[in-house]
């Protein structure tokens, strides 16, 4: 007998952990001297409150859902791939090399090619750390961190000595050509009549997104793979006894994670940027994990907490534009819904689940 | 190279040996236990943070030094409550951990100091100093031992020498106390320990105790001893380096300290030459920076000795009823 009902597991204990996170940010907002209440209101306004703000909400959140979907596919066959930012930064690569080094007439040839190459960058990437843990058994976490380092010090060399272009001192690639640069959400709804700001980053991008979150669900629940990746998941002594293989199972789950990572360089290198630069994940392959956690590692929920993370991230770059509270909030607050969905989970669920057993006891 | 210039290479590479290495034997305590520890980032920065912040305030390091161990033991019972109370994903707790460390640094400093994220710089009473051994001065025109005595040995503050002297006492109660026999063998066969009688939760407090204190002690160290003050993520991958270094140490306190005197001296060589040209080809600068992580791999992926972790890492333990 399941001890709680399915929706109280699904969204009970999420919304239980984030309201702890949430009561214990405002905390370390009033211990800073600050007013949490009017915080909250600024945040709401800077990044709901205008088109403006719904587009780097969303320009955000797209970012969160590439990287949510690669932690959550992982989370699916018992992996943890911490290795989402060294991912998304060889998956910039992926792109850049797209963008600059062949002629596209159109972009939306050059989108689908680009996105084909970061997913196969950030495939690769995390292809070894995979292997490794299927056939030598070295821990995916260990060799995924390790990984993240490997791939900054490659693309710090990448950016400085090969990619910069000629009397430029700034390590980052040229500028796209005009045909690789992506319409925004300006573009894709003028025709509709429907206004939205032109300089808010949110682009096509965030499409691709949404079809990678359906492409996730039907992969994990509607197919064979999806199937043995979460069998794998659940017993991987059962998995074997079913004639599944644990080396196949752990390489393909891990490839689909790291494209996934890879893909979100569509977002932020080729719709935002226009160009490779140092850091330009800015900790979203890490953001994942956070996102992943909270929406359960479902598709969906990766949608919805995406947004969450999206809106947090606009709100307190907004924070920090008019208040004296730095942007690391966000980070704390990250920090703080990571622990309470993630490492203190059973501290939420163990309550829970009394209450609701006693509950039942009351109805027998 | 001549010889002044050796000693000064190896001389900066005890300097960066020293927070990983106390980092690293307290990664060593807790996985010995059977507690994964990822958060040692983390721990390092708040200790830096608070050890800089105190000492700055109250001009005393020694204050700063507890305030730091303070910080750092606070994550550490986080991390236990986590991973041993609520049996948590360790792993999780620990990226948590990092995270909070990250972002509460930077905000309590903008709180307090308002220096967009960092600490005054320190006075020289509010650090740390370099301690002169007894006849360094008088020795050192002997030549060759006089430079090594008294530039290499002597003239590091004293948490170098802490640090240093942690190594064999870590072996000593890992390997000759019964304590240390208790420890190992609740992260190797934590039910075996039980049914002896001892309890594998107070054990693995313990040991994530210890390894909080050890990580405070190495985040003092970054920010009193090898830099004066605190700034926003000074550990910068330390954490994760030491970690490197305790894989490929195996879990042996000894080999840790190779190992950090290796990843040390990659440190150092990067920090002073930028591109190293070995006539036919130029290594650069970045493949120093990466060395450590490409070296870990390789170790994990065996084909260099094996690693094997302690069996019972990463496992909740479920008492039988």
């Amino acid at each position: 007998m399941e001890k709680m009902p399915a929706w109280a597991d699904a969204v009970l204990v999420p919304i239980i952990s984030l309201l702890l996170a949430a009561i214990l940010s405002a905390l370390v907002i009033v211990a800073i001297g600050e007013d949490p209440v009017a915080a909250v209101k600024l945040m709401v306004q800077g990044s709901l409150g205008s088109t403006y703000g719904w587009g780097y909400t969303l320009y955000y959140a797209t970012n969160f859902m590439f990287t949510g979907l690669a932690v959550a596919v992982a989370f699916h066959a018992r992996m943890f791939n911490i290795g989402g930012e060294g991912q998304a930064m060889l998956g910039g690569l992926g792109v850049a090399v797209v963008c600059l080094y062949m002629p596209w007439p159109h972009w939306s040839l050059a989108l689908i090619f680009a996105t084909l190459s970061a997913a196969a960058f950030g495939a690769a990437w995390a292809f070894l750390p995979a292997y490794l843990q299927a056939k030598r058994g070295s821990h995916i976490v260990i060799t995924t961190i390790m990984f993240n380092f490997i791939a900054a010090a490659l693309l710090n060399y990448l950016l400085v000595n090969v990619m910069r272009p000629k009397g430029s001192m700034d390590p980052a690639t040229a500028k796209f050509p005009e045909t690789t640069h992506l319409p925004t959400l300006h573009d894709i709804l003028e025709p509709f009549g429907i206004a939205f700001s032109k300089a808010a980053p949110a682009n096509v991008s965030l499409i691709v997104a949404i079809i990678a979150c359906v492409a996730v669900y039907f992969l994990i629940w509607r197919t064979r793979l999806g199937y043995e990746i979460r069998a794998f998941g659940h017993s991987e002594s059962g998995a074997k006894y079913a004639g599944i293989s644990p080396v196949k199972i752990t390489v393909v789950a891990m490839l689909i994670s790291g494209g996934l990572a890879g893909m979100m360089a569509i977002n932020n290198v080729m719709g935002e940027g226009e160009r490779l630069i140092m850091n330009s994940t800015e900790g979203a392959g890490f953001i994942g994990i956070a996102v992943a956690l909270m929406g359960r590692s479902h598709p969906f929920g990766v949608f919805l907490a995406a947004i969450l993370f999206g809106f947090l991230y606009q709100g307190g770059a907004e924070l920090a534009l008019w208040t004296s509270i730095p942007r690391e909030l966000i980070v704390v607050i990250q920090a703080l819904v990571i622990l309470f969905t993630g490492a203190l989970d059973n501290m939420v669920r163990m309550p829970l689940e009394k209450l609701f057993l006693m509950f039942r006891k009351g109805d027998a | 190279m001549d010889f002044l210039t050796i000693i000064q290479v190896l001389d900066s590479t005890v300097r960066l040996a020293t927070p990983l290495l106390l980092a690293c034997l307290a990664g060593l305590f807790s996985e010995r236990a059977g507690i994964f520890d990822i958060g040692l980032e983390g721990k390092m920065l708040a200790a830096a943070f608070f050890s800089a912040a105190i000492a700055a305030m109250t001009g005393s390091v020694w204050l700063g030094l507890l305030a730091g161990i303070a910080a750092s033991l606070f994550l550490s019972g986080i991390h236990g409550l986590a991973s041993i109370t609520f049996r948590g994903n360790q792993l999780i707790s620990g990226v948590a951990i990092n995270f909070l460390a990250a972002g509460m640094t930077v905000l309590i400093a903008q709180s307090w100091f308002k220096q967009g994220g960092r600490t005054p710089s320190l006075m020289s009473e509010g650090r740390f100093n370099p301690i002169e051994l007894p006849f360094a001065e008088a020795l050192s025109d002997v030549p060759f031992l006089g430079p090594i005595y008294s530039e290499l040995i002597s003239g590091h503050s004293i948490l170098v020498y802490v640090a240093l002297a942690a190594v064999p006492a870590t072996w000593w109660i890992l390997f000759r106390t019964r304590f240390g026999l208790r420890l190992r063998a609740v992260g190797e066969n934590p039910a075996a320990v039980d049914t002896a009688g001892v309890s594998v939760v107070g054990l693995r407090f313990a040991a994530v105790a210890i390894c909080g204190v050890l990580c405070g002690i190495a985040g003092a160290y970054l920010a009193t001893g090898l830099q004066a003050g605190f700034v926003k993520d000074m550990t910068a991958g330390r954490g994760f380096i030491a970690l490197a270094a305790l894989i490929f140490a195996k879990w042996r306190p000894w080999y840790a300290l190779s190992a950090c005197l290796l990843f040390g001296f990659l440190q150092a060589i990067a920090l002073r030459y930028q591109n190293i040209d070995l006539g036919a080809f130029t290594v650069p600068v970045q493949v120093m920076d990466a060395l450590p992580y490409i070296l870990t791999v390789v170790i994990l992926a065996g084909f260099v000795g094996k690693a094997v972790p302690p069996r019972a890492g990463g496992e909740p333990y479920v008492k039988e009823r």
